[in-house]
């Protein structure tokens, strides 16, 4: 048999079997969306500042061929060397010629979701190379051999105890260890080393500047700098997505970022890379994976402009309960539930229904995707398309006949009140998953529609 | 000024109460309200489950029932959102776009249009207000908190006006009590725990009622209070301000 992929519900319902963990991984998001909430609004034209990066994020998307081949040839005149992928294969066959190349098996990688969306370390791994990550959370993930559950907060749903655990096997710390800074020590010591010995790193890319060739990494841990100022190989991956016009508009964008991620004001860490330094090679590979595709769909493209802070994750009501891994997508929450059926529609024709459509999502988008309203889009996308299931269908074109018709619809609702009054066990029974954890509301003696007949006699 | 009521066909079927409510309220304001007979649903469990090309037959019924009134007015400011943003009738578009700028959610048609300043009405309990989803974020009821912006309450400015009514505070203001139309089925689990949270958010800072402009979300939350076996009651916020 093949492998079935659990769909959303399927895995909420696995997460919330243990409802006080749901509870701690709700808070500890909620806290994050509170520590937003006191960061934006400290800064008073935050509302503009959000649509001055909304702006320059449509403005680059209109023009995007213009502004890469701009930013190539500025990015080759400072001594990088370019490359495309078309696809996730491409990116990482062109990782792996790189490191060929240089006869270099061992790779130290910063915080990036594109190599998590493209898996690139499986496909390292699996041509024999070996690949740390340095960020503390794609660490310990890494470690506990899972995807990130949250693109900025990798391991959010692990406890610190789980982690000591983890920290214990493989790196040695004392059994039984949860205190923080001890096991950030040891991660500390742990990287230190991979830092000194490994010959390639690969970084991320946060904002490309087309009119200069140079591009921004922000971190917190600046584990993407140890990595990249130690080794002779500097491989940067980005998206297409990820250039800004000029080194003006950054400061937008490192206003937004971080308030909207964590509350901070600014990353630790936000560094500019323009050229190798003598005798390094630095390369930039541009990846699409699907990328075009999305900007061909109006109804879409704006799911571009997202700068992966994950404040739509931290506020939304349903990932908080639901936890990153239950997307079974690189990328979680609203955002991921809006890129993902662009790359597999069948595959992930759940995402977009998980969601209450609540719009919370859309008011914390630093750039202003319409998250909530493009969920909407994707349903009816998916339902043409032909991947919703047959007893949906079935029970909608039921519900459209009863609605289409005033007659059928005061007939149903009436024989509706009457089972609920009457006969309620055929309601209330376990193939009725309201009733698995709530009462049905109690069957009135007549309708609205009934009473007004009966008590408006001037009409 | 020529009223039609609107009343979605959850509120017509389980929630009478608040449909009279909202009737009685409207009369009692001086409105020439009537209840045109032939309508059923605004078509949004149909479009939120992705299939809003199922549901020509419910946007040709609504235009049919309403295009002839100056305002429409409902007690939920979900199926009204649904109508303002999706109502659209082949070879009767314009008509269509005229009836989406008529209708209007009853909180915002007793703020916005009839500007209503001394409600005669008393309800001497401590009650916490539910924003539901759509009717803040989508219709502007109420600011939102994820916003730098100034803040207002359309409901609780019509609260404040009910003799004895006591608005308890909540520990999240606007977060989604998980009802999002077929998601509490399809989504059950999900659901019933942010039902649950919700819930006790207004348990424990006091309530006595939790209130809203959509009985959708109190509906949710109702069914959740009663398998818990609490005393606490959701009444839609017509009934409150209807109450003598």
């Amino acid at each position: 048999m093949s492998e079935t992929i659990k769909t959303h519900p399927e895995l909420a319902e696995i997460f919330n079997k243990d409802e006080e963990r749901v509870d701690w991984h709700d808070e500890t998001l909620w806290w994050i969306r509170q520590k937003r909430d006191k960061s934006a609004h400290s800064i008073p034209e935050w509302e503009q500042l959000r649509e001055t990066a909304s702006q320059i994020k449509n403005n680059v998307l209109s023009d995007l061929a213009n502004y890469l081949l701009a930013f190539e040839k500025n990015a080759k005149a400072n001594g990088i060397i370019v490359h495309w992928a078309a696809n996730a294969e491409e990116h990482n066959q062109q990782v792996h010629s790189i490191l060929k190349v240089h006869g270099i098996q061992q790779m130290v990688k910063s915080k990036s979701m594109l190599t998590e969306e493209c898996h690139l370390n499986e496909y390292l791994e699996k041509h024999g190379m070996d690949v740390i990550d340095s960020d503390l959370g794609e660490r310990i993930v890494q470690l506990a051999k899972e995807p990130p559950s949250h693109i900025v907060l990798p391991c959010i749903h692990k406890k610190k105890e789980e982690i000591g655990d983890l920290f214990h096997i493989h790196l040695g710390s004392p059994a039984g260890t949860s205190d923080p800074q001890v096991l950030t020590e040891t991660a500390r010591q742990h990287l230190r080393e991979t830092f000194l010995t490994r010959k390639a790193a690969l970084t991320g890319v946060n904002f490309a500047i087309a009119a200069t060739g140079e591009f921004v990494v922000c971190t917190n841990e600046g584990n993407a700098d140890m990595g990249a100022h130690l080794a002779d190989v500097h491989i940067a991956s980005m998206g297409i997505e990820k250039i800004i016009p000029d080194r003006k508009h950054l400061g937008v964008f490192l206003r937004l970022l971080t308030r909207s991620a964590t509350g901070q004001p600014i990353t630790t860490y936000s560094s500019h890379f323009k050229k190798p330094r003598k005798g390094q090679e630095m390369h930039i590979i541009i990846v699409d994976n699907g990328r075009t595709i999305q900007m061909g769909r109006e109804d879409f493209r704006a799911s571009l402009k997202c700068i992966r802070c994950g404040a739509c994750m931290n506020t939304c009501p349903v990932y908080r309960r639901s936890g990153g891994h239950s997307y079974h997508n690189a990328i979680s929450g609203p955002i991921g539930a809006i890129l993902a059926p662009n790359l597999d529609m069948k595959k992930y024709a759940d995402l977009p229904f998980a969601s209450t459509l609540c719009g919370s999502c859309s008011n914390v988008c630093p750039v202003k995707i319409d998250i909530h309203q493009q969920l909407y889009k994707w349903r009816q996308v998916i339902v043409k398309e032909g991947y919703a299931d047959t007893s949906k269908k079935l029970g909608m074109q039921l519900m459209t006949f009863t609605l289409s018709s005033p007659t059928v619809y005061r007939t149903a609702g009436k024989a509706g009140r009457w089972v609920l009054k009457h006969i309620p066990f055929a309601v209330n029974n376990q193939f009725n998953p309201w009733y698995k954890h709530r009462d049905m509301p109690e069957a009135p003696a007549e309708s609205f529609g009934e009473w007004y007949k009966k008590n408006v006699t001037d009409k | 000024m020529k009223v039609g009521l609107f009343i979605p066909c959850y509120v017509d079927q389980f929630y009478p109460n608040a449909g009279i409510a909202t009737y009685q309220l409207l009369r009692k304001l001086g409105v020439d309200v009537t209840y045109p007979a032939g309508q059923t649903c605004c078509g949004q469990p149909m479009a939120n489950s992705g299939f809003e090309h199922l549901t020509g037959d419910c946007n040709r019924l609504f235009l049919d029932n309403f295009s002839g009134f100056d305002y429409i007015v409902s007690p939920s400011g979900s199926c009204v959102l649904h109508i303002k943003d999706h109502l659209h009738v082949e070879n009767a578009e314009a008509e269509a776009t005229v009836v989406r700028t008529k209708v209007y959610e009853l909180v915002e048609f007793l703020v916005d249009i009839l500007k209503v300043k001394d409600l005669k009405a008393k309800f001497p309990h401590k009650v916490g207000l539910h924003q539901s989803c759509h009717g803040q974020r989508g219709l502007y009821l109420t600011q939102m908190t994820e916003l730098v912006a100034p803040y207002f309450s359309k409901p609780g400015q019509l609260l404040s006006q009910v003799e004895g009514l006591e608005l308890i505070s909540l520990s999240r203001e606007d977060e989604c009590c998980g009802f999002g139309g077929t998601f509490c089925v399809v989504e059950e689990a999900v659901s019933v725990k942010m039902g649950k949270d919700r819930v006790k958010d207004h348990l424990t800072h006091g309530a006595e009622y939790i209130i809203g402009a959509d009985m959708s979300c109190l509906m949710h939350m109702e069914g959740i209070l009663k398998r818990e076996n609490s005393t606490v009651k959701v009444m839609h916020i017509a009934e409150i301000l209807n109450a003598e």
